[in-house]
């Protein structure tokens, strides 16, 4: 039977999905984009996808949009599942008037905003967007504005996923900042306040836009993006697994895996760390020594790579890794990789995601840039996060373990719950050197042969301070452990700690030093 | 095995430790020196659109020397000490990059 009503419907909906017309996707597709429903379609599972708002219309008179029909507004908004998992997603579509947002397009994502926390499941947001529709003026403005505040309310309590596909500049740029997980595509991804085009105009300095805020930049030098891909599809693939792995709200506890063993033939844990303690070496391998399956999730995998920070999980259960990197500037503390890890550490607390530390650093960066970028107010980050996090915190010090980065480092007087160091590690208050140097300096100066006394003195100490006895004669470290049975004792602790209780004292909430 | 690679050595307070490589922002940063009160510079590009002195002026800190455009704003730009100016290195309607010394004083 004919339904005309029906037909009517399909027709609309036809004309919707082909967004802003064949021209204009032949157009998206030649810049090496899919189209925003192709996006959704490619990373959602099969024909799990559905659309909400899709005959929302912008009421913008002036300019000429009043006789302007703009599909769905630009936006693509509705709910899904990823692995079987709910998410809510909203998804600009470039097609439509370059994707502009005005008052009714920021009003479909911040109602998939408010889904997205009423219902507990987290949110993805793809970003291709020329930015405000200019027409609809401070309108356009308020529908950032709203945007902005719903991403502060669901902070914390849900996932914000923000994958930037193509544009994304001025005020836009903010709901990717304030969100948890920043994905960008090399070529694709573009993001800055203010553009080249207004940095010539003003300043008088000529810089391409991939130069000033492509995906490389972003994921390397501003630390402003998380997630870094070749194409669209590989970055598809990263926010399946990592959507996979990190709980879909505050509330729900973290996902039980089945239990895998580690790949102890390809990464053996007791032959990773050289023991003199100024060789490098890849600290990765350490992590994939110790978690199931040797699966590590890396976070910020190009920012101030002297840390590294991800996740990885532990008889099933996922855990937050924070390690330093000895093969990246020998693994030091300085502004970003402090930043870095406080971030990591706060959003690991916020979603009951239990920290692993994995410790060996030889101290802070010296270097009038790193004072003035203010080293300072960036590592008491550090302390801060550590300090607050009330989940079950288990630090392994590897090796070195000197001065402010050893209590910086989730050490026992930030409230961890347990401290392992391996029988190599040297706990002390600087390193040997520094530490004869000025303890000795007037043995070492009025010696017949300085060099030799300096020598001989850094030796005494040494064999007197640089080891974990001393340490765990204090009850600093809980155990003097073998690498091999590293897995067992964080198994153990992470199982023992899990339900801990932490007695905060009231407060609406703590000033971290921003 | 890592032996065999190329190491760098990293100096710090502790020691001096070796490593695979150093991140890009440390990699391509410049030394630091301290900033000579005696110059003047653009603090940012821009344009001069006034000078308000002459070679050989005694001046006094906080004087006006110059009228300076950036930002689409009529900046004044005053002497941080007292002094007598040496030399001017720019004309009015001149386009001045970031860090160009514009007076000198002795």
């Amino acid at each position: 039977m004919k339904n005309t009503k029906i037909n009517e419907l399909l027709q609309k909906k036809e004309e919707i999905r082909l967004g802003g017309g064949q021209s204009a996707i032949d157009k998206q597709h030649s810049m090496g984009k899919l189209t925003a429903r192709e996006r959704i379609d490619t990373l959602l599972d099969k024909g799990s996808f559905f659309e909400y708002d899709a005959f929302m219309q912008h009421d913008c008179r002036d300019f000429g949009m009043a006789d302007k029909t703009l599909a769905s507004d630009g936006v693509i908004i509705g709910t899904g599942t990823i692995n079987g998992a709910p998410i809510a997603i909203f998804a600009q579509d470039f097609t439509v008037y370059g994707g502009s947002l005005g008052l009714n397009h920021a009003k479909k994502i911040t109602k998939v905003m408010d889904y997205a926390l009423s219902m507990r499941i987290p949110l993805i947001g793809i970003n291709d967007s020329g930015g405000a529709r200019i027409q609809e003026g401070v309108n356009a403005l308020a529908g950032y504005g709203e945007i902005f505040y719903r991403n502060t309310m669901a902070s914390g309590v849900i996932p914000q996923i923000s994958v930037i596909l193509g544009p994304c500049a001025g005020g836009a740029v903010y709901s990717p900042a304030l969100t948890d997980f920043v994905f960008v595509v090399d070529q694709i991804s573009k993001m800055f306040i203010t553009g080249p085009s207004v940095i010539e105009t003003v300043l008088g300095e000529k810089i391409g836009a991939e130069e000033l805020g492509g995906a490389r930049v972003h994921c390397e030098v501003t630390g402003n993006a998380h997630f870094f891909a070749k194409d669209e599809n590989e970055c598809f693939d990263q926010i399946r697994k990592l959507i996979d792995t990190i709980p879909a709200n505050n509330s729900d506890g973290t996902k039980h895996f089945p239990v895998a063993e580690p790949d102890t033939a390809k990464y053996d844990i007791s032959n990773i760390v050289p023991q003199d303690p100024t060789k490098p070496y890849d600290v990765k391998g350490v992590i994939k020594a110790l978690v199931d399956g040797s699966d590590f999730v890396e976070v910020m995998e190009m920012f101030a790579a002297n840390i590294v920070v991800g996740y990885g999980r532990i008889d099933g259960e996922v855990v937050g890794f924070i390690a330093n990197q000895p093969n990246v500037m020998a693994g030091v503390l300085d502004c970003d990789s402090s930043d870095k890890a406080s971030r990591f550490i706060r959003f690991c607390d916020a979603f009951n995601i239990p920290l692993v530390t994995l410790e060996d650093l030889p101290g802070y960066l010296p270097g009038v840039d790193q004072e003035h970028a203010g080293v300072i107010r960036h590592g008491a980050k550090l302390l801060y996060a550590y300090s607050e996090a009330s989940v079950p915190k288990l630090n392994v010090i590897l090796r070195k373990a000197y001065g402010g980065g050893y209590i910086a480092m989730s050490s026992k007087h930030l409230k961890s719950d347990f401290v392992f160091a391996w029988p190599n590690a040297e706990i002390a208050v600087m390193g040997p050197d520094g530490a004869a140097n000025i303890i000795f300096a007037k043995d070492i100066k009025n010696a017949e042969n300085p060099e030799e006394m300096r020598q001989q003195k850094i030796q005494e100490y040494k064999d007197k301070f640089a080891n974990p006895y001393v340490a765990a004669s204090r009850g600093y470290v809980d155990a003097v452990i073998c690498p091999d049975e590293t897995r067992a004792y964080l198994k153990h602790g992470l199982m023992v700690a899990k339900n801990k209780i932490v007695d905060m004292p009231k407060k609406k909430h703590g000033s971290i030093p921003l | 095995m890592i032996e065999e690679k190329k190491l760098i050595d990293v100096v710090l307070e502790s020691g001096t430790f070796q490593t695979e490589r150093m991140v890009s922002k440390y990699a391509t940063k410049g030394e630091w020196k301290p900033l000579n009160p005696k110059h003047i510079l653009s603090f940012i590009p821009g344009t001069v659109l006034e000078i308000k002195s002459k070679v050989g002026d005694s001046v006094k800190a906080g004087e006006v020397l110059m009228i300076f455009g950036a930002m689409k704003m009529d900046n004044t730009l005053c002497s941080g000490e007292d002094g007598i100016i040496k030399s001017i290195n720019v004309k009015v309607g001149e386009s001045v990059p970031k860090g160009h010394i514009m007076i000198e004083l002795i």
